[in-house]
């Protein structure tokens, strides 16, 4: 295994110091444009495909459902921003939050309330409500600096149940207007003035995908630059981490911060959106739920994010419209769950694409000629 | 140049290091001693992982205890882990860079440093590939690119060697003896290959059971009676 070393030795052992910039020994077997840390394979025709995704569903969906479906989606938009951040949180830092579901509720608190109480553009009633929420994330997110795992779990699930009696005694979102969002009438619910330029469901439809795409960018440029280097450290050892000079604290605040800043900014889009938000809305057990989506769309990846939202949001919505128990999705979720802990670490979007290669190649081995080149697929 | 100082470490009853005076000079110095022995104590105080009850570390007139333990890298402290731990999940270019970018030193000059340093080790073809797809060999490199990218004042290397079969070792060995020269920094070098130590280190110092029994000259301190007894045994095959 030495043997690359010692070949490329000669040149590359000029002293390390003294080196100028002209004879720097970069291989030549890696030009310096390369080298550009690990990258995942970007072919060009997958980049495409998504941009022509992305693009159907903003302008042709729309034309294509109704109101009730666009709703649907919408929502799907919106929860994935939440799904990003907590697949952010456990497959890029390693830690668990339960409370990113009420964080949510903040968001939309937070974003309807300072609409009531100043006249700022709704961009910045969003951006508000994130910087918000990151804070409040990055409170509960303290005990993480001592805790992890299931201790950390249970803590933020407690901070969860804290919430969530925070807003039974406040009795918000109820439709009532004042600090606490407070009606004498109660069961209303609360609903955020859109922006001018998407009071229409499908203009909002839009502005909520347009917002999830900057999101996508920001943990795209966290999970490749210093801030995914960090984690990528703290997730395998804190010692390496501070050896090499990661700042450990920062860095897992940072963490629960931007999952909450997200988990914010959903909020305030969701407070938007068609019926606004409600009281029984935000129950403790969704927490859950929302874990599990996440770890079933897979967390290694962003685009797990997606697949989670529409386990979480349009999975409930199609059951229902085919007439099945929607409580049947507890258990679906409870086996689905226990396969990806199992066979799939790095969930849906990752297994779904491999499991569909072998099937392929299994259907190729079933109907063509057995060549020897085959070998059986994973198990 | 490290001076330490009445430096004891307890864990409840035991005492890993116990009123360890010691002097590292400038170069690369040996730090050898039974399993057990502290060294690997010693390096983590270092670090900053265990905090002494008594003593005083000073390093180029530095009180590196004072120093918060993350910062010591930017301090110039750098260390390699004796169950290697390169960070599977990244490339070797992005391991060295997460050294780099959390020290000092200017963003100009970072691509260029850290690729002097995958350099330095012969790295340079695999600059790009995930560590966790290179061999154990491969790995211990990254540790030491490392720990050499930017500017680092002392190199803790921790049994850099273990595991290696012996032209790894070798080669690891021609390294080492690289760094204080090219590197401008002093290495501490643990390891039980005692011709490792004898070929990269001027000086060596020993400890066993918390206390350091003998330093000097490596030649010297290996034909030390106390050490032959404490440690290599009877063959005198050093």
């Amino acid at each position: 295994m030495s043997e690359p070393d010692v070949q490329a030795s000669d040149e590359e052992r000029a002293p390390l110091a003294a080196t100028p910039a002209s004879t720097l020994p970069r291989g030549e077997a890696v030009p310096p444009e390369t080298i550009r840390g690990l990258r995942p394979r970007r072919d060009p025709v997958r980049v495409l495909v998504g941009a022509a995704a992305l693009a159907f569903v903003t302008f042709g969906l729309p034309g294509m459902i109704d109101r009730f479906w666009l709703q649907i989606v919408t929502s799907v938009v919106i929860y994935s921003i939440v799904t990003l951040g907590l697949g952010l949180l456990i497959g890029r830092a390693g830690m668990v939050s339960l409370c990113q579901f009420l964080l949510l509720a903040i968001g939309a608190w937070v974003a309807l309330r300072l609409d009531f109480a100043t006249s700022l553009p709704f961009p910045l009633l969003v951006l508000s409500a994130g910087v918000v929420t990151g804070l409040i994330g990055a409170l509960i997110g303290l005990p993480a600096l001592r805790l992890s795992g299931l201790y950390l779990a249970l803590i933020t699930l407690m901070a969860a149940g804290a919430i969530t009696v925070v807003l039974r005694i406040a009795q918000f979102p109820n439709g009532g207007g004042g600090f606490f969002g407070n009606s004498a009438a109660g069961g209303a619910s609360s609903r955020l003035p859109r922006p001018a330029i998407a009071t229409g469901d499908t203009a909002y439809f839009r502005y909520c995908i347009a917002v999830a795409v900057l999101m996508f960018l920001l943990a795209l440029w966290h999970v490749r630059g210093k801030p995914g280097r960090a984690w990528a450290a703290l997730r395998q050892s804190q010692a390496t981490a501070i050896a090499a000079g990661v700042n450990v604290t920062l860095y897992r605040l940072w963490a629960f911060a931007l999952a909450s800043f997200m988990a914010g900014v959903a909020g305030a889009l969701l407070a938007a959106a068609s019926g606004g938000v409600n009281i029984n809305q935000f129950p403790v057990q969704n927490s859950i739920l929302l874990l599990a989506v996440v770890l079933m769309g897979g967390v290694y990846s962003l685009g797990g994010a997606v697949v989670a939202a529409l386990l979480l949001r349009l999975l409930p919505a199609l059951l229902d419209d085919w007439g099945v128990s929607t409580e049947l999705l507890t258990i679906l979720f409870g086996v689905g769950i226990l396969q990806v802990l199992l066979t799939a670490p790095g969930g849906l979007v990752d297994q779904v694409p491999k499991d569909l290669a072998n099937l392929g190649r299994g259907l190729r081995r079933l109907v063509g000629p057995r060549r020897a080149g085959d070998e059986a697929p994973p198990p | 140049m490290i001076e330490v100082e009445g430096l004891t470490v307890r864990f409840g009853g035991v005492v890993p290091i116990d009123d360890m005076t010691l002097t590292l000079s400038g170069g690369t110095c040996g730090l050898i001693g039974p399993n057990g022995a502290g060294k690997t104590t010693f390096f983590n105080v270092l670090s900053g992982f265990v905090k002494p009850v008594a003593g005083t570390v000073h390093a180029f007139g530095d009180d590196l205890l004072a120093i918060a333990d993350y910062r010591r890298a930017r301090w110039g402290l750098r260390r390699t882990f004796q169950t290697e731990q390169a960070i599977a999940d990244l490339s070797v270019f992005d391991n060295v860079l997460l050294v780099r970018e959390n020290t000092e030193g200017g963003r100009a000059t970072q691509r260029r440093d850290v690729m002097d340093a995958v350099a330095f080790v012969g790295l340079a073809p695999e600059a790009n590939r995930r560590v966790g797809t290179l061999g154990a060999a491969q790995r211990r490199l990254v540790e030491v690119a490392r720990a050499v990218v930017g500017r680092p004042r002392v190199v803790l290397l921790d049994e850099p060697a273990a595991g290696l079969p012996d032209d790894e070792t070798e080669h690891l060995g021609r390294l080492i003896r690289r760094i204080p020269d090219e590197v401008d920094a002093s290495v501490v070098l643990v390891d039980h290959d005692m011709s490792l130590v004898s070929a990269c280190c001027a000086t060596t110092a020993v400890l066993d059971f918390g206390k350091l029994i003998a330093s000097g000259t490596t030649a010297d301190v290996l034909r030390d009676e106390h050490v032959i007894r404490a440690y290599l045994g009877t063959e005198e095959e050093v």
